[in-house]
């Protein structure tokens, strides 16, 4: 079986966001980016599913700016084996909505017809949570979001999912597509030599015009702002002040 | 304009504090409907009935809606998706699965998350967990939005508005359930309780957890956790807080043995009062709290218990 692995190239996520002044936007020019932290967690579930012997093929595929061929080939070192690049964009500050997404990777779902598509839940910079199932809705497939424990069983996948009440196990009929949350493994280092070694891996370039898709967003953003700042606080020096301050403001 | 509102059901119950939150941010854009599925959902429907501001309530009843499976639910939406203009739920685990494949069905947009509605095409919502608030106004014709709960008061009551069954649609075959693992408790539901008491890594084990549940047990509180607390077995995974847990707005939120990552902050720092318990004064969680104490949790924590109340 084949499995598909969409990446997306993000914010890193200990970077502190900074909101530029005139509203137009997060400032990206010259800050860290990474691979979004719960893909990093689904290219380690396909390498898993490949070394249990229930994958043969791990093709990782990202929509965005040139850029993003650095993700690619960090999901490379990790252990994937062949890349798609889909350029999208020539400005990192110019993001490709999930529903652009999700019809990009339809077509390579069409061209490529992986067994499993595992994607992420969210993507850490617009906590968007919606392009896995936006392409499990465009290919009419089963869909499994949230998965923290994944057991493909012939032509269907036992998968848990981490839901509001606790947790929740579906059974879904293969092809699936899959979204991961944090619980599902950790994600491995790529070594040295694999980071070498993920230089010669295939790595694919397309444009979005190769696939026949419109990115004409459908969500204009009319601006960015600060969160509003939370007044200073004060530190109290024992149990009984912070009660004292708590019954004062009402709290208990 | 018209609006579908998808309840929240559970087993048959109507979730009301979520629904009559998403219904205030709805009742902006429109005239609600609410729709109550499940398979059962008939008492939801009357509970659905009595939201203030509610017009109109559909109730779809079949076993291909039990469990909420993405498929068949998406599928009665875009079945009835004709004669709204907006389509919209409260922004839980549910409807996370289930929305963006209804817009992806419609082809449109979806849009999470919505903390703020501007006007019936413009909507305010946090990206960057939290750490910037984008305005997005969509161009599509209808709209499908999920709404962040705790952003809204919840709607109060009216007599009931009229209820209307409509059919299920066929089992889509491709998804069933398995099973369900709910945690139960007697304690307030997370994203709806007054006060809530948090523990993080530095509680140091599922054992010292019981510490965290006294204290608001004696608060009435519901109890959260750091994903670190979650991801090291302390607690379970329905009571993490943040960006990729639930969000709260509580009166009162007590932070023990938590440091304050951005990603934690996410989901708590829109409560009222924010208290932060921890021995590391350069904690991050100091920067947000109202009331911070510098303290070893496993004093300072009893000690409160005992002296409240
Ligand atoms: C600076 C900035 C500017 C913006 N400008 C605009 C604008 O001009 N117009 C506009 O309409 N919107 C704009 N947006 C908003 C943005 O287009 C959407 O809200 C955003 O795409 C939400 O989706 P997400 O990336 O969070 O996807 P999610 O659905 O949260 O992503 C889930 C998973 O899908 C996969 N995935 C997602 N994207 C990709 C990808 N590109 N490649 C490979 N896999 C992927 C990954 O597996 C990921 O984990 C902007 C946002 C920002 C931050
Ligand atoms: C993509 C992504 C999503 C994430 N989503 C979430 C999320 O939704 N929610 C979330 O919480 N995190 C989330 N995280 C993780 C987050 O980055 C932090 O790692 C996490 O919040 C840390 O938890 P903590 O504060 O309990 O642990 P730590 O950061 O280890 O802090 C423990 C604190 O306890 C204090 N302490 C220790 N012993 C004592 C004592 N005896 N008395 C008093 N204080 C003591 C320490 O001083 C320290 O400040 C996410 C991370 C990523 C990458």
């Amino acid at each position: 079986m084949k499995v598909l692995v969409p990446v997306k190239r993000v914010i890193d996520y200990n970077v502190k966001v900074r909101v530029k002044a005139d509203g137009s936007g997060v400032d990206l020019a010259n800050v860290k980016m990474s691979m979004n932290p719960f893909d990093e967690i689904a290219v380690e579930e396909a390498i898993r599913l490949k070394e249990a012997g229930k994958a043969d093929e791990i093709v990782v595929v990202s929509i965005g700016v040139k850029q993003a061929q650095e993700t690619l080939r960090t999901a490379l070192a990790m252990g994937a084996d062949r890349a798609i690049l889909v350029v999208a964009a020539d400005d990192v500050h110019q993001d490709i909505e999930p529903l652009a997404v999700a019809k990009i990777l339809a077509k390579v779902v069409e061209e490529e017809q992986p067994g499993l598509v595992l994607a992420g839940k969210q993507a850490i910079d617009n906590d968007m949570n919606a392009t896995g199932q936006m392409l499990s809705a465009l290919l009419g497939w089963s869909q499994a979001t949230f998965a923290s424990k994944i057991d493909i069983e012939g032509d269907h996948a036992l998968v848990t999912r981490e839901v509001d009440g606790g947790l929740q196990t579906i059974k879904v009929k293969m092809p699936a597509v899959v979204t991961v949350d944090l619980r599902l493994n950790e994600p491995r280092y790529a070594s040295l030599p694999n980071i070498m070694k993920a230089k010669k891996k295939p790595l694919d370039e397309k444009t979005a015009a190769d696939y026949g898709v419109d990115l004409t967003p459908r969500l204009e953003v009319v601006k960015t702002d600060e969160p509003p700042a939370r007044a200073a606080g004060i530190i109290v020096g024992s149990v009984d002040e912070l009660v004292e301050k708590l019954k004062e403001a009402g709290a208990v | 304009m018209a609006v579908l509102l998808l309840a929240e059901v559970n087993n048959g119950e109507l979730a009301l504090d979520a629904t009559a939150k998403a219904v205030t941010a709805a009742k902006a854009l429109g005239d609600v409907t609410v729709l109550c599925a499940g398979a059962h959902a008939a008492a939801a429907g009357e509970a659905a009935a009595k939201i203030d501001g509610v017009k109109k309530v559909l109730v779809a009843e079949g076993e291909s809606l039990g469990h909420r499976l993405a498929e068949s639910t998406a599928d009665l939406i875009v079945s009835l998706a004709g004669d709204y203009d907006h389509i919209v739920a409260p922004a839980t685990t549910d409807a996370k699965n289930v929305m963006p494949r209804v817009a992806a069905l419609l082809d449109v947009m979806v849009i999470s998350d919505v903390s703020g509605v501007v006007d019936a095409d413009t909507f305010e919502r946090p990206i960057y967990a939290g750490n910037a608030i984008q305005t997005v106004k969509s161009r599509d014709p209808k709209k499908v939005v999920t709404i962040r709960t705790s952003t809204f008061d919840a709607a109060g009551e009216q007599a009931a508005a009229p209820v209307e069954t409509v059919a299920a649609p066929e089992a889509s075959g491709l998804s069933e359930w398995v099973e369900d693992k709910v945690a139960e408790s007697d304690r307030p539901e997370l994203t709806s309780a007054k006060i809530v008491v948090s523990g993080g890594r530095g509680v140091g084990s599922e054992e010292n957890f019981a510490l965290i549940e006294k204290l608001a047990d004696k608060l009435g509180a519901a109890v959260g956790a750091s994903r670190a607390a979650v991801d090291s077995g302390y607690a379970p995974n329905d009571w993490q807080v943040g960006q990729t847990g639930k969000v709260v707005a509580p009166d009162l939120y007590v932070a023990v043995g938590i440091s304050g990552a951005i990603q934690h902050l996410a989901g708590m720092k829109d409560s009222k009062i924010i208290v932060a318990i921890n021995k590391d004064e350069e904690a991050p969680i100091f920067q947000v709290a109202d009331f911070g104490l510098v303290a070893d949790l496993f004093q300072a924590v009893p000690e409160l218990t005992e002296k409240l109340g």
